[in-house]
């Protein structure tokens, strides 16, 4: 898994609320196989009419949101489906960190496995963020290191996440691994169970 | 004396297996579901890694996601769904994993097959990569749905690390209302704490109207508990649990079953123990509902009207709704019952067991689906299929006008060929209203089975406590 650390990059506005992974990733594209090639079906039903053409006034086809790595979003991000296909289309089309007032947990989960960060801050905050999105260039610095996210402009915030994944995202660890150091453990409990 | 401890709290300590310093619990799995959809990815992690399954026997794989629901034997028109199915086939094959196929007659949606299996039991630790498997929790198991990564850690290794959940009492005091199901009970429960409410949390239901619930109905509500944002729904075991559980295939037998009564026995919550939250709701106040919007939250009574935008505080909300109007085809104030359906659909983890097909066929026997009306009853499993035909089911509803399928998840998804088009609405027993769910541009309102057969027959949604039953 590729490491966190301190990640600066390009912020893309989305100001929706409740976004699920339907949305994310709709169910046509859920029957590959592979762990790779979601990003180009990214908020397809949205990016695209139903023509299949792109839609203008979605913020991720607008040219100053190209290559973004950084997606603001509003509360409740990632809720629906299990499906880890969402995190993967959200990696591969570029994003390394997701930053909204509260994520879904199954999402969140998944993207820590995927090595990409959610990052929680206030309604307030992100409304700035959202805001601030709007100026050309508007670029973010996530630093999982100090747990601070901080722009060029004054904006200033410290966030909290749990150790544990914090460790992993830093170190970019295999957890089955790490799991598997406690095989003696594990044993025993089934020894023990059954 | 113990600290008084909840069920959660109960099932929990029981299978963390380590606390290491610095890292979060290790939780023992008891039971691993595994479907086509999210698990190729995990077996290709195992075989890139060189590991193997740790327990084969605690995992069990049915086909669901994927299969058309036309009479079997019908060849999978679709290439790439038919690739996934028999990735799982060979992934199944090569690790030891028993599979229920699509030719298998205990085949069917997982989540309906865990419990009618009797894999499903009280106290167990459950996982599936599918937000649904919170329904296991109907049975007092703590079951919670997981990604693909996780999914590949549970095969190679019978266990996750987990952050502790909080907890959630969801008492709901008296009797519900005549025609008023569990469906609409985890409706008007999400529509007032919306389908973020229980993020985080691990809730219990309990109460009068809980207790008197049948166990298929019990697993109606734990499976929206997902719907609410709870990491997993639960209800204490008690003698309708024990009822359901005794004498199906992989539940315990002769004295392993009154170990395992006198054991589950001793799961219900202690007097006294803390929730970190407890919600309180009256079961007279629950109704007939729809949900008239592009999340499950958007739940009105049938009898009321679709709600206006100066419902909303601030302008935020109020653009999310008139987005949520503008796609779904809605003028605010038009009353629910004006609303006209092209189509519907009676299945899915949600409301696909027998006693929703009863339900359903109960409201149906007698009439005729309106002419402009597809409706299609899809049931959870081949056992549910048999069962129904056993009883006619089969025969009320086709007599009906209603198309009488093979089991899957079918519609409420849309991954296999049974789909919306675009600009059509769908009265729908399934447990999402998301954009597109369904189909492109479809229209998805949620409701209960007996509600979506009176959709079908009316061409509009009716209000079932008027209902011409014959």
């Amino acid at each position: 898994m590729q490491p966190f650390r301190v990640h600066t990059g390009k912020v893309a506005p989305l100001a929706r609320a409740n976004v699920d992974t339907d949305q994310i990733i709709p169910k046509q594209f859920l029957k590959r196989i592979e762990r790779t090639g979601f990003g180009e079906f990214l908020f397809y039903d949205w990016r695209r009419s139903a023509d299949g053409k792109l839609d203008p006034a979605f913020p991720l086809n607008q040219p100053q949101y190209a290559g973004a790595s950084i997606l603001a979003t509003e509360k409740n991000f990632g809720c629906g489906s299990s499906r880890e296909h969402a995190v993967w289309a959200l990696a591969d089309f570029g994003f390394r960190a997701v930053v909204a007032p509260s994520f879904a947990d199954i999402f969140a989960n998944n993207c820590a496995k995927n090595g990409a960060l959610t990052v929680v801050l206030s309604e307030r905050e992100i409304a700035e963020i959202l805001e601030r999105a709007k100026m050309p260039g508007y670029q973010l610095t996530i630093d999982l290191v100090q747990r601070n996210v901080r722009d060029n402009h004054g904006f200033s915030s410290s966030f909290a996440i749990d150790e544990f994944t914090r460790h992993c995202l830093l170190n970019g660890l295999d957890d089955i691994g790490l799991t598997l150091q406690h095989e003696a453990e594990i044993a025993a409990y089934e020894a023990r169970h059954w | 004396m113990l600290n008084p401890r909840t069920l959660f709290e109960k099932v929990w300590d029981e299978h963390v297996v380590c606390e290491p310093n610095g890292r979060l619990p290790l939780v023992y799995i008891d039971l691993h579901l595994v479907h086509e959809v999210t698990s190729p990815q995990a077996f290709d992690g195992l075989r890139a890694a060189g590991r193997k399954v740790r327990q084969p026997g605690r995992t069990v794989a049915t086909v669901d996601h994927n299969v058309p629901t036309e009479p079997r034997g019908t060849p999978i028109t679709d290439p790439v769904a038919a690739r996934q199915i028999e990735a799982l086939q060979k992934n199944c094959r090569e690790f030891g994993i028993p599979l229920f196929d699509m030719d298998s007659p205990d085949q069917g949606i997982v989540h309906v097959i865990g419990p009618e299996l009797g894999c499903t039991q009280p106290g167990m630790t459950i996982v599936c990569g599918d937000s649904h498997t919170s329904t296991h929790g109907a049975l007092g198991a703590l079951a919670f749905g997981i990604g693909t990564s996780e999914v590949e850690h549970v095969l190679a290794t019978q266990c996750l690390p987990q952050r502790k959940p909080k907890s959630m009492l969801i008492r709901v005091r008296g009797r519900l209302p005549e025609a008023v199901s569990a469906k609409d009970l985890a409706l008007g429960i999400i529509g007032g704490i919306g389908t973020d409410g229980a993020n985080g949390h691990v809730i219990e239901y309990a109460g009068e109207a809980v207790e008197a619930l049948s166990m298929e109905a019990r697993m109606t509500l734990c499976n929206m508990s997902i719907e609410a944002g709870a990491r997993a729904g639960m209800v204490a075991p008690d003698e309708t649990t024990f009822a359901y559980v005794e004498g199906r295939r992989f539940a315990p037998q002769g004295d392993a079953w009154d170990k395992a009564l006198e054991r589950w026995r001793k799961l219900p919550s202690d007097p006294g123990a803390h929730y970190d939250r407890v919600i309180e709701i009256e079961a007279a106040t629950m109704a007939p509902f729809v949900t008239w919007g592009t999340n499950p939250g958007m739940v009105v009574p049938v009898s009321a009207r679709v709600p206006e935008l100066s419902a909303w505080k601030t302008d935020s909300e109020r653009q999310a709704a008139a987005r949520m109007l503008d796609y779904m085809g809605l003028t605010a104030g038009t009353p629910i019952e004006q609303i006209r359906v092209d189509r519907v659909f009676i299945g899915s983890c949600t409301n696909s067991r027998l006693e929703d097909l009863r339900a359903a066929a109960r409201v149906a026997k007698g009439h005729r689906v309106n002419p402009r009306v597809r409706a299609l009853v899809v049931p959870g499993s081949q056992a549910v299929k048999q069962a129904a035909e056993k009883e006619g089911l089969d025969r009320i509803f086709s007599e009906a006008g209603f198309e009488w399928r093979e089991s899957g998840c079918s519609m409420c998804l849309g991954m296999n060929p049974d789909i919306l088009q675009p600009g059509e609405r769908c009265a729908s027993t399934s447990n999402r209203n998301f954009e597109g769910r369904q189909g492109r541009g479809g229209r998805t309102h949620l409701v209960s089975p007996m509600m979506a057969a009176a959709a079908a027959i009316a061409g509009h949604f009716t209000d079932i406590r008027n209902w011409r039953f014959y």
